[in-house]
């Protein structure tokens, strides 16, 4: 039997591949929202540079 | 090169994105969505809507977890319920394994990402309610004591506490009231159950108190618990997470939830079996809109306070 590019078991795990996909996607922007809310949120002190270098 | 006529084996089943889902028990995470989002909307600290959108949601993956590691343990006596036989795992859709490192990863996920989002205590309670019901109601509980879903309903009871903890960073008597409403509705809520699934619980040789203790004691326990529950939930209303809305609500559907119960002591096996458990699947029903209704009037509540109209 000749080795094919495109098999049926790649089509069964075609969606569910997909799935995880968007999902680790949402994920990332899910990470980078919450960010930027804690980021520009009003009680957020910047770390001090030299402090930590020292 | 000749062709030997291969014959491709048969195709084992396997799982889609759907079947890991319902392992996570969706309708469970709904109502842990729920209440865990009053008792954050509750509290008297205003959060980021992408804070508190995100730490639901880690509270709802938490919640899926620890059903995906329930759903693991009692495998086995899933496939005997008639209740649960078509779950993922005694169907064959996902296998064991798969249920417990899902169910691992996402717990570790969720407390991690919690931890981040909103704060450790928060965290560090969604890992207690992840511990208690895995381990102390799932692995413990549920097979050794009729006292199982009176315990373990603890496990249900800390949304709403987390939700209030993600918000303030701490806890408070309001939050506990919350917790206590939802502790005291789930054995009468479970045992309702438990008799209109007859013998269910019996064929798993799971102990619930029908099967223990017999039907008719678990008629008189429901009435027992509901005058309790009548009682916290309608005090609720003069509490600062109450007000004359509140109250009206409380008053009204605890007053059913009584006739209901008082309905259920009062018939025996013979009566229930005749009518096909009428009155106690009635009575189920109507706990599921008893707890929605509850929560919604308490957000109601909370809701009207900036305008001075909420709360006492």
């Amino acid at each position: 039997m000749a080795i094919r590019a495109e098999h049926e078991i790649h089509t069964r795990r075609k969606g569910r591949n997909i799935g995880v996909g968007l999902m680790l996607a949402a994920f990332v922007v899910l990470v980078m929202a919450i960010t930027f809310a804690k980021v520009t949120s009003d009680d957020f002190q910047m770390p001090d540079a030299t402090e930590m270098a020292n | 090169m000749a062709d030997v006529g291969y014959s491709a084996p048969a195709k084992e089943y396997e799982a889609q994105l759907g079947d890991y889902f319902a392992l996570l028990k969706p309708r469970v995470m709904s109502l842990v969505v729920f209440t865990a989002l009053v008792g954050l909307l509750a509290a008297p600290v205003a959060v980021n809507p992408i804070i508190a959108f995100a730490s639901i949601l880690f509270v709802a993956i938490g919640a899926g977890a620890s059903g995906a590691l329930n759903m693991w343990w009692d495998a086995d006596i899933d496939a005997v319920m008639r209740r649960t036989a078509k779950r993922p795992i005694p169907a064959g859709r996902v296998q064991p394994g798969e249920a417990l490192n899902l169910g691992v990863a996402l717990s570790g996920l969720s407390i991690m990402m919690l931890a981040l989002t909103a704060n450790l205590l928060a965290a560090a309670l969604l890992a207690f309610t992840i511990f208690f019901y895995a381990i102390v109601y799932s692995m413990w509980l549920k097979r050794s004591t009729p006292q199982n879903i009176v315990i373990g309903g603890a496990a249900g009871a800390f949304p709403p506490v987390i939700g209030w903890v993600i918000a303030t960073g701490s806890f408070s008597i309001e939050a506990w009231l919350m917790f206590a409403l939802i502790f005291m509705w789930t054995p009468p809520h479970f045992w309702a159950l438990a008799l209109f699934m007859r013998s269910d619980y019996d064929d798993a040789g799971v102990p619930m108190l029908t099967v223990t203790h017999g039907r008719r004691t678990t008629r008189v326990h429901i009435v027992v618990y509901t005058v309790l529950l009548a009682l916290l939930a309608v005090g609720t209303g003069f509490t600062s997470i109450g007000g004359p809305v509140y109250l009206a609500v409380a008053v009204v559907l605890n007053a059913l939830f009584l006739k209901g119960a008082v309905e259920i002591w009062r018939r025996n096996e013979a009566q229930a079996d005749a009518d096909d458990y009428r009155v106690e699947k009635k009575f189920f029903r109507l706990s599921l809109w008893y707890l929605f209704a509850h929560f919604g009037v308490i957000l109601l509540e909370a809701a009207l306070r900036p305008f001075g109209l909420g709360g006492w």
